[in-house]
C-alpha cells in the first residue's frame, strides 16, 4: 500500500520535477536545453538549500533515527566543521597522522573470536598458493631408421615467492634405453619481479653411470620477454657444470607462435665415464612452431639440432659416434 | 497493509523461489525490474518498505548456451531491486543456505560500519544456515548497488541494484527510470580464472601485438615494440579477464537475449547504470541519443551531455535520455578492451532490437600510462606521437628507470612491484583509456561537478599518498607494494579530519578504488562543486587526489573493485577513529 501511495505521488509529481530540471539544467554549464528550459522555473527546491547550510546534513539524517535502533550508530553530531570563506586556500597542511589503533571496532559489536577467525580467513585470501604441470616438450624425432623422442616436463607447488619445482627431461631413441634422463628438484624463490633463485638436487638416471647433483639457479624473464635460465651443477664425484638456456616466443598471429631455443653446456674438467671433456661440452638449439587450440594445448613442428664441442665432441667421434644431430620434430605442448 | 516484503505470502513466496532455483538445474528467472520489456523500474515488484528479506543461495545461470553455478539472491541474477527512501530505517535480513560464508555490503551507502557487511573488517560476515539483520538508517538518496564481499561470489552472481528514493522532491525530473545493471560472466570459476593468469598473465588476452601485426604496419612500429620489450611491458595488456572468457551482460541479459526497456517518444527517460562487473570496465553509449549525465555514484551532478562514458567498475551513474522517435534504439555497453560487447534495446515496444555496432579498434597503452608522459594532460594527443615522444624523452637521461625507489619511497619494492610511474600525470581531466580518440563527447571527471556544495569546505591538514602497485607478470597486486596478507598496517584517519589523498598508479591498468563508508572529493578545479564520489577509476600512470573528511567512525575497507586484483592484496584497512582524550 504504501509502495502504491508513493508511486502515486511520484507519477502526479513528475511534472512539477520536470520543471524543476530544466530550470536546474539551465544554471548548470551545459544549458542546450532550451526549449523546456527556463520557462518555469520556480523557487529552488528546498533540498539545495539544506545541503548547502548543512555540511553534515546526511550525517544528521544518520544520526537522528539511530536512537531508534538496537544497534550502536555512529555519532557524528559531535561533528561541525567550521564555516570557512571558500576563498581559503586549498593547499593541504602538515599535520602528523593518528597513530595506528592496535584494536578492531568491530570486536566492540561481534564476539572477538569471530571477528579473529575471519580476519585470518581475509589474510589468508591473498596467499595463494596452486599446483601446475606444463609439458613444454612432449616429442617425437624421427632420425633415419633410428626414431627418436624428447621430452620437457615441469611441475610446481606454491605461491607467489616460494616454490617446489620438479623438472625432467631426456632423450633417447625407440628400442633402447634413454641416451639422457634428468629430474631435479628445486626450492625456487622469487628475488626480484622477473628472476628466481633455485636451490635443489638433480638425479641422472641415464647416461650410465647415474648422477647426482647439487642445483644452484637464476630463472626468469630477461628484457625483450627472453625466458632465459643459468645453473650450476656439483655432482657427488666432485665435477662442475654448467649450462645456460634461453627461449623466445614471437608471435606470429595470436595462436601461431614460432618459439626459437638455445641450449649450451659446459663442464669446468674432464668426466671421462660420462664422455665429458672439460670446456664447452654441446649446444642445442631448436625451432618450433606451435598452433595454440587453447592456451593449454598445442602441437607443434620444428627442427632440433645438437652438437658435442671440443673434447666432448673428441670423445663422441672416438666412440664412433656422430658429434652433431639434425631432427626434425613433431610434438605437443600442453599444461593445466 | 504490512510492507509487501515481510507478508507472509511474500516470504513464503521469496523462500520456495530460492529453493526452487537451488533445486533446478537451470534456472532462468529475473527480478521483475530486469526482466526484458518491462516499461521502467518504477514499476512492477520491488523490495522495499522498512523490513526486507533476502536469501542467498546456490543456483545456476546460463546466457549464449553456456550454463555454469551462480550464487544469487532470492533465486535471481541480478539480485532483486531493493528500493528504499531517504530518511527512513531498514532491517535486512539476509539468510545464507550456501555451505560457505557470505555476506552482503551495501555498496555506496553509508551506513555505520559494523552494517557495512565486509568479513574481516567491520562484521564476522554471515556463516552457512545463519541470519544476519542489517538494521540502518537511509541517510542519501540515489543510485547504490549490493553484493557480496566473500571470496569470489560477487563474479558469480551475486549483486543488484538499491535506488534510494529522495525524501523530498527529486532535483532530477524524468518521466521513466530504467536500471541498467552492467555485469560479467564466465563458466570460468573467478578461482580458476585466478589461478590462470597466475601462471600467465596474459592468459585471457588473444589480442596482443603479433609478426603478422608488424608486417601489416598496424599497433607499434618495430621501434616502440622493443622499447616496450626491454621494459617488458605489453601495450595490450588492457584488461585481465577478457571477452575471451566472459559474455557481458545487461540486466542479466546478453546481446541475442536483448533486453529491451519500454519508453514512449518525447519522454524524458532515466537511466541508472550502474557497473556490476568482476572484472570489466565498460565503454558505455546509446548510438543516436545524447545522455545527460545527472549524477555520478548516487549523488547529483549539474548536468552535463555526453555521447558516451567509461563506466568503471563499481560506479554508477544516472543519465537522462530524449528518444524523440519510436525507433530502437541499441544501448551498448563495450568492454574496455574491445574484447566484446553487450547490445540492450531502448524502443517503443517490445520486439525491436536496437543495431549491434562494431567492437572498436583495441586501444594500445601508451608511455602516458606507464607515468612516463610529461606532456600535458588531454586526450587529444595521437597515440603514436605519445610513445615516441616519451621515449625520445627517456632516452635522454631522466630518471625514467622503472624502479627508482626515490619516486615512491614507501612502496616495498618485492616481486611484486615491477614498476614505479617516474612521472605520474594527474589524470582526471583525461579521456579514458581507449576512448582518447572517439569523434564524440566523452565524460571526463573534470567534467563532473556535484549539484550541492561540497559539505566540508574545510581545507585538508595533511596528505597521504596510496600507492597503487603490481607485478602484472606474475600477476600480484598491492597497495604500496603489500598486501593484507604480507601483514600491511591499516591507514589510520582521526574522527572527522580532512585530508588529502593522493592515488598513484604504477600499474598499466586502470584501477576502480572504492572506499567504504564514505563520500570523498576528487580535487580538481576550484573547491566548492567538486564531485563527491565512492569510487574513482586511477588512469594507468596516472594519478588522482581526494579530499576526505573522516566522519565515518569504525575500520573500513578501502580497494581496488577489480574483483581478482582485491582478492590477490590490493586491499586495506581504514581506521577513523575519535582523538585520544576525544570521548
Amino acid at each position: 500500500m504504501r509502495l502504491a501511495a508513493l508511486l502515486a505521488v511520484a507519477m502526479l509529481s513528475a511534472p512539477a520535477m520536470a520543471q524543476e530540471m530544466d530550470g536546474r539544467m539551465d544554471h548548470g554549464a551545459h544549458g542546450d536545453h532550451g526549449a523546456q528550459g527556463g520557462q518555469a522555473m520556480p523557487d529552488m527546491p528546498a533540498m539545495e538549500d539544506e545541503a548547502g547550510g548543512d555540511p553534515h546534513q546526511g550525517h544528521d539524517a544518520h544520526g537522528a533515527p539511530a536512537a531508534a535502533l538496537p544497534l550502536p550508530v555512529p555519532d557524528h553530531s559531535a561533528h561541525r566543521a567550521p564555516q570557512i570563506l571558500p576563498a581559503t586556500p586549498d593547499l593541504p597542511g602538515d599535520a602528523l597522522p593518528p597513530p595506528i589503533p592496535e584494536d578492531h571496532a568491530a570486536d566492540r559489536y561481534f564476539p572477538r573470536e569471530r571477528m579473529e577467525r575471519t580476519r585470518a580467513a581475509l589474510r589468508g585470501e591473498g596467499r595463494f598458493a596452486t599446483a601446475s604441470v606444463m609439458i613444454d616438450e612432449l616429442e617425437y624425432r624421427p632420425r633415419g631408421g633410428k626414431d627418436g623422442y624428447a621430452w620437457d616436463g615441469r611441475f610446481w607447488y606454491g605461491g607467489d615467492i616460494d616454490r617446489l619445482a620438479l623438472s625432467t627431461e631426456g632423450e633417447g631413441r625407440f628400442g633402447a634405453a634413454p641416451e639422457s634422463a634428468e629430474l631435479r628438484a628445486v626450492w625456487r624463490h622469487a628475488l626480484d619481479p622477473w628472476f628466481n633463485l633455485e636451490l635443489g638436487v638433480r638425479h641422472d638416471f641415464r647416461p650410465d653411470p647415474e648422477r647426482s647433483y647439487a642445483v644452484i639457479g637464476i630463472e626468469g624473464l630477461a628484457p625483450y620477454w627472453l625466458e632465459v635460465s643459468g645453473h650450476v651443477f656439483v655432482s657427488d664425484k666432485g665435477d662442475v657444470h654448467l649450462r645456460a638456456e634461453a627461449e623466445y616466443d614471437q608471435r606470429i598471429t595470436q595462436r601461431l607462435i614460432f618459439q626459437p631455443r638455445a641450449e649450451i653446456d659446459a663442464a669446468l674438467q674432464d668426466v671421462p665415464e660420462l664422455g665429458i671433456g672439460a670446456g664447452f661440452e654441446s649446444v642445442e638449439l631448436g625451432a618450433r612452431l606451435r598452433y595454440e587450440f587453447a592456451r593449454q594445448f598445442a602441437p607443434y613442428a620444428g627442427i632440433h639440432w645438437e652438437r658435442k664441442l671440443g673434447e666432448t665432441a673428441r670423445l663422441a667421434r672416438a666412440r664412433g659416434e656422430g658429434a652433431s644431430s639434425l631432427a626434425a620434430v613433431v610434438g605437443i605442448r600442453a599444461w593445466f | 497493509m504490512e510492507s509487501p516484503d515481510f507478508s507472509p505470502s511474500r516470504r513464503r513466496l521469496l523462500q520456495s523461489g530460492g529453493a526452487l532455483a537451488a533445486s533446478l538445474a537451470c534456472a532462468r528467472a529475473f527480478p521483475a525490474w530486469a526482466r526484458s520489456g518491462t516499461a521502467g523500474a518504477g514499476t512492477g515488484e520491488t523490495l522495499s518498505g522498512d523490513r526486507i528479506g533476502l536469501t542467498i543461495a546456490d543456483s545456476h545461470f546460463s546466457t549464449g548456451g553456456r550454463s555454469a553455478h551462480a550464487v544469487t539472491v532470492n533465486g535471481t541474477l541480478p539480485a532483486p531491486l531493493i528500493r528504499l527512501r531517504e530518511g527512513r530505517n531498514v532491517r535486512i535480513a539476509v539468510t545464507n543456505r550456501l555451505k560457505e560464508q557470505s555476506s552482503i555490503h551495501w555498496h555506496g551507502l553509508l551506513v555505520p560500519f559494523q552494517m557495512d557487511g565486509v568479513p574481516g573488517v567491520s562484521f564476522p560476515g554471515i556463516d552457512p544456515g545463519e541470519t544476519f539483520i542489517y538494521e540502518f538508517p537511509v541517510t542519501h538518496a540515489g543510485t547504490y548497488w549490493y553484493h557480496s564481499h566473500s571470496g569470489m561470489q560477487e563474479a558469480i552472481g551475486l549483486y543488484g541494484p538499491i535506488v534510494i528514493d529522495p525524501a523530498g522532491a527529486d532535483p532530477v525530473a524524468y518521466d521513466r527510470e530504467h536500471i541498467l545493471v552492467l555485469s560479467d560472466w564466465s563458466p570460468i570459476h573467478p578461482h580458476e580464472q585466478l589461478r590462470k593468469l597466475k601462471l600467465m598473465g596474459g592468459y585471457f588476452n588473444y589480442r596482443k601485438q603479433t609478426l603478422a601485426g608488424l608486417l601489416a604496419g598496424r599497433d607499434q612500429s618495430l621501434k616502440e615494440r622493443l622499447e616496450w620489450g626491454a621494459m617488458r611491458m605489453d601495450a595490450t595488456d588492457i584488461s585481465d579477464v577478457t571477452g575471451a572468457a566472459y559474455s557481458f551482460l545487461v540486466n542479466g541479459h546478453g546481446t541475442a537475449e536483448n533486453w529491451t526497456g519500454l519508453f514512449a517518444p518525447g519522454e524524458r527517460v532515466r537511466l541508472r547504470i550502474i557497473n556490476a562487473a568482476a572484472m570489466t570496465n565498460f565503454n558505455f553509449r546509446i548510438p543516436g541519443l545524447a545522455m545527460i549525465v545527472v549524477a555520478a555514484d548516487g549523488l547529483e551532478v549539474k548536468p552535463v551531455e555526453i555521447d558516451e562514458l567509461q563506466i568503471a567498475i563499481a560506479e554508477t551513474y544516472d543519465v537522462i535520455v530524449r528518444p524523440q522517435a519510436a525507433d530502437a534504439y541499441g544501448v551498448i555497453a563495450e568492454a574496455l578492451d574491445r574484447s566484446g560487447l553487450v547490445r540492450a534495446t531502448l524502443a517503443p515496444r517490445l520486439g525491436m532490437a536496437g543495431p549491434v555496432p562494431p567492437l572498436r579498434e583495441r586501444p594500445l597503452l601508451t608511455m602516458r600510462d606507464m607515468g612516463m608522459d610529461m606532456s600535458p594532460a588531454g586526450g587529444e594527443h595521437d597515440h603514436a606521437g605519445h610513445g615516441a615522444q616519451a621515449s625520445a624523452t627517456a632516452s635522454q637521461g631522466h630518471s625514467m628507470t622503472m624502479r627508482d625507489p626515490s619516486v615512491a619511497p614507501q612502496v616495498k619494492l618485492g616481486p611484486g612491484v615491477a614498476s614505479l610511474s617516474p612521472m605520474p600525470a594527474d589524470r582526471l581531466g583525461d579521456r579514458p583509456t581507449g576512448l582518447e580518440q572517439a569523434g564524440h563527447r566523452v565524460l571526463t571527471y573534470a567534467d563532473l561537478q556535484s549539484l550541492r556544495p561540497n559539505p566540508d569546505p574545510r581545507p585538508p591538514s595533511r596528505t597521504i599518498d596510496v600507492h597503487l602497485t603490481a607485478n602484472m607478470e606474475r600477476y600480484m597486486w598491492s597497495i604500496d607494494g603489500e598486501t593484507l596478507s604480507d601483514g600491511a598496517r591499516p591507514i589510520p584517519f582521526r574522527l572527522n579530519e580532512r585530508v588529502r589523498v593522493n592515488l598513484i598508479n604504477h600499474t598499466m591498468m586502470p584501477h576502480p578504488i572504492h572506499l567504504h563508508g564514505h563520500f570523498f572529493e576528487l580535487v580538481h578545479g576550484a573547491p566548492g562543486h567538486r564531485p563527491r564520489k565512492h569510487t574513482v577509476n586511477v588512469l594507468p600512470g596516472g594519478r588522482v587526489s581526494f579530499d576526505l573528511t573522516a566522519d565515518g567512525e569504525g575500520d573500513w575497507a578501502f580497494h581496488c573493485h577489480m574483483l581478482l586484483h582485491m582478492h590477490a592484496g590490493m586491499m586495506r584497512i581504514v581506521t577513523v577513529r575519535r582523538p585520544a582524550g576525544d570521548a
